[in-house]
């Protein structure tokens, strides 16, 4: 009998008393009522020690500072306006170690959840692959209002399973020393966060 | 052993259900495995000031979540529901992880699991791979078993490298090496990392800055990677991995070959539930509304992440917690941790003292019934039955009804039998009963008021073996001068 068979019929025969089926009660919140989300991401966000500023015209202000930016190949173009500095496109697809030496990576991202201070990307549009916001040390994300929702299920709603998703709330961080909590391990350790509003014509 | 509703004659041959190994046995019974955790003054501050102020983080987030009740509800019956379709939701997620482009194999117990993860090592040409932090490769062993294949392992998360280092074993499900302080781990990593400046500070900033220097090359070359998953989606195929540090996305993203560990219990029916789990366990394991990195990867996206991915679904002793209804519940359990953190047996003894690579209240019930309870008999008597457990657990696992129904199966020693024999008959005639009492008084009663002048207190501190057992680690109260029956009558 292959392990595969053996472990099934093992089972099997653990549920021999036949439990009955089960009811799953989903009465928790699926939707969230604030009308400040906005608001409550950007508290959440800067919670984790993110760096949140709003309106496109902040993210020049930003980039001036960053000599080599990585990019996804499908970057708006706006968001690069005015920018001087040296602009990796990942395409071809740069290696680990053409990401390590850039000194930030600029991306959009496909929702965010206010509740948890998440954002969430699944290698949407102006995304790019995985390695693309893992490697580089300074992540610059992009968040257009109408991505912000409340709670999970809302954000789950959203997304396609089948697409690689990375969900990131505030830089990376570890509390494996005594519990506190450190800002910057191996993922990127600095996290800013540009949140575009409808009302702005380059964030649409 | 009884295991109601289940028939363990051998008629069902190869298909019964079967226990597990690897490093879920206790070496030594708990009690003497604690005695030197108790008497290490240095571990239980280390453990006190760890678990309280988890304790308070936790209680905080999950404070302010209005629906919090609600969720464990849902968690609970989800889980549930998975046990009883188990079978079923393993073949749809086979099929839908191998659609995917994910191949999934099966591993009866801990040395098959290992030798079926050296195969694939081996043939991706690699000798060593980076390790995600995962309680499934702790369990079956597998440094070890990569080890004595000439294959090195390296742990890349922050508390498993310190304890890799240390040469030691994680003794916290979360927080693996919560028996360490700062001072201590500075130590180790001067002495065991060659790249760490010699005047490196006890700051845990400059800790995980030399830990990132350190690893950051391996991360970038590594050829394969291995690692658990939180959840396994039976619906898409898709693996769930939970983190805070960014090097389980290293290791899921940028090696060629990636190789995931996964209990048969990690499925969820749909990705829909992961709305309940993704708020469930970061609140209840690291006391955060959410954990810095969740990755999820259905088999194999082109051009993105590993291009050979492997799924490696292990039973070692799942089916037989799988076979007691009563016992069942334990398989609910999403490795949070947030029953260590309040178990004053835990806070007190560690990790260590529980043999097992899972500690605390879970670990109590989830050992033994992976092993089988004989295997295990000291477990399930490692708590005070308090109940702080069943308070925190997310998915609302009933803790302490499955330490005391775990407790009957366990065996008894002959003299403990015997006594509990005679105490039956005493206790079955009121008579008999008073008499007893009586005899007790009688016998005691010096000695009571000799005790009583000398402490103020009614309690033997020690008493000749066998009864040694009992005073080891209590007093022994002895008979009040009269019964409340006695005092009844007299007013």
């Amino acid at each position: 009998m292959t392990a595969r068979d053996e472990i099934l019929a093992r089972l099997r025969t653990a549920l021999a008393d036949s439990p009955p089926p089960v009811h799953v009660p989903r009465r928790y919140r699926r939707v969230h009522d604030r009308p400040d989300l906005v608001e409550v991401l950007i508290d959440r966000l800067e919670d984790y020690r993110a760096v949140v500023h709003r309106g496109i015209d902040a993210l020049a202000g930003l980039l001036a500072e960053v000599d080599r930016l990585a990019v996804p190949t499908d970057i708006p173009a706006d968001w690069l306006a005015g920018y001087a500095g040296q602009v990796r496109r990942d395409a071809p697809p740069l290696s680990p170690a053409e990401l390590d030496v850039v000194d930030a990576v600029l991306t959009g991202c496909a929702v965010a959840v206010a509740d948890t201070g998440t954002i969430i990307l699944d290698t949407g549009p102006a995304q790019g692959r995985r390695a693309l916001t893992l490697v580089p040390d300074r992540h610059i994300c992009v968040v257009r209002t109408d991505q912000v929702v409340g709670l999970l299920p809302e954000a789950l709603a959203r997304l396609d399973p089948r697409a690689p998703q990375t969900w990131i709330s505030g830089p990376s961080a570890t509390s494996d020393i005594e519990l506190n909590r450190v800002e910057g391990v191996h993922g990127p350790r600095r996290l800013e966060v540009v949140l575009v509003g409808l009302d702005d014509p380059l964030g649409r | 052993m009884n295991r109601p509703g289940v028939d363990r004659s051998g008629t069902g041959g190869a298909a019964a259900p079967a226990t597990g190994s690897g490093r879920i046995r206790t070496p030594l019974p708990f009690p003497t495995a604690a005695k030197p955790a108790v008497a290490d003054a240095q571990l239980r501050a280390n453990l006190h000031r760890a678990t309280r102020t988890i304790r308070a983080k936790r209680a905080r987030v999950v404070d302010e979540v209005p629906d919090w009740e609600a969720l464990r509800d849902a968690g609970s019956a989800i889980k549930a529901d998975v046990q009883r379709r188990l079978p079923e939701l393993l073949e749809q997620f086979e099929a839908s992880a191998t659609a995917a482009g994910a191949t999934v194999h099966w591993a009866r117990d801990a040395a098959e699991a290992c030798r079926i993860v050296v195969a694939l090592t081996r043939a991706a040409g690699a000798d060593e791979v980076v390790k995600v932090k995962s309680m499934a490769t702790q369990e079956i062993e597998l440094n070890e078993a990569l080890e004595a294949a000439g294959i090195a392992a390296y742990e890349t998360d922050l508390a498993e490298l310190i304890v890799q280092l240390g040469e030691d074993t994680p003794s916290h499900i979360l927080v693996p090496a919560i028996h360490y302080n700062r001072a201590q781990i500075r130590e180790i990593f001067q002495r065991r990392m060659p790249d760490a400046p010699p005047d490196l500070s006890d700051e845990p900033a400059a800790l995980a800055e030399v830990a990132r220097a350190h690893l950051r090359r391996r991360f970038l070359s590594a050829r394969v990677a291995v690692s658990g998953a939180n959840f396994a989606i039976a619906d898409t195929g898709t693996l769930v991995v939970v983190e805070s540090e960014g090097n389980g996305r290293m290791c899921l993203t940028l090696p060629e070959t990636l190789i995931s560990v996964v209990g048969v219990e990690k499925l969820l029916p749909t990705f829909t539930d992961l709305e309940v789990f993704l708020q469930l366990l970061p609140r209840s394991s690291t006391g955060e509304r959410m954990n810095p990195y969740t990755s999820m990867w259905t088999g194999v996206t082109p051009n993105d992440g590993p291009q050979a991915v492997h799924v490696v679904l292990v039973d070692n002793g799942r089916s037989a917690v799988l076979a007691d209804p009563v016992g069942r519940p334990a398989l609910s359990c999403i490795r949070c941790s947030a029953c260590l953190n309040v178990c004053p047996v835990y806070e007190r003894a560690g990790g260590h003292a529980y043999g097992s690579v899972y500690p605390g209240p879970i670990g109590a019930i989830l050992s033994p019934q992976l092993t089988g309870v004989a295997d295990n008999a000291s477990l399930p008597y490692a708590s005070t039955l308090c109940g702080a457990c069943y308070d925190v657990c997310p998915v609302k696992i009933n803790i302490p009804e499955i330490l005391v129904h775990l407790r009957q199966q366990a065996p008894h020693p002959v003299a403990e039998k015997a006594t509990m024999r005679v105490l039956a008959w005493v206790m079955r005639s009121p008579r008999r009963w008073a008499t007893a009492l009586r005899l007790a008084r009688v016998g005691a009663g010096p000695l009571g008021a000799y005790r009583e002048r000398r402490s103020g207190a009614r309690t033997l501190r020690r008493l000749p073996w066998p009864a040694s057992a009992w005073t080891r680690s209590r007093d022994l109260p002895l008979p009040a001068p009269q019964t409340f029956r006695e005092w009844w009558e007299k007013q």
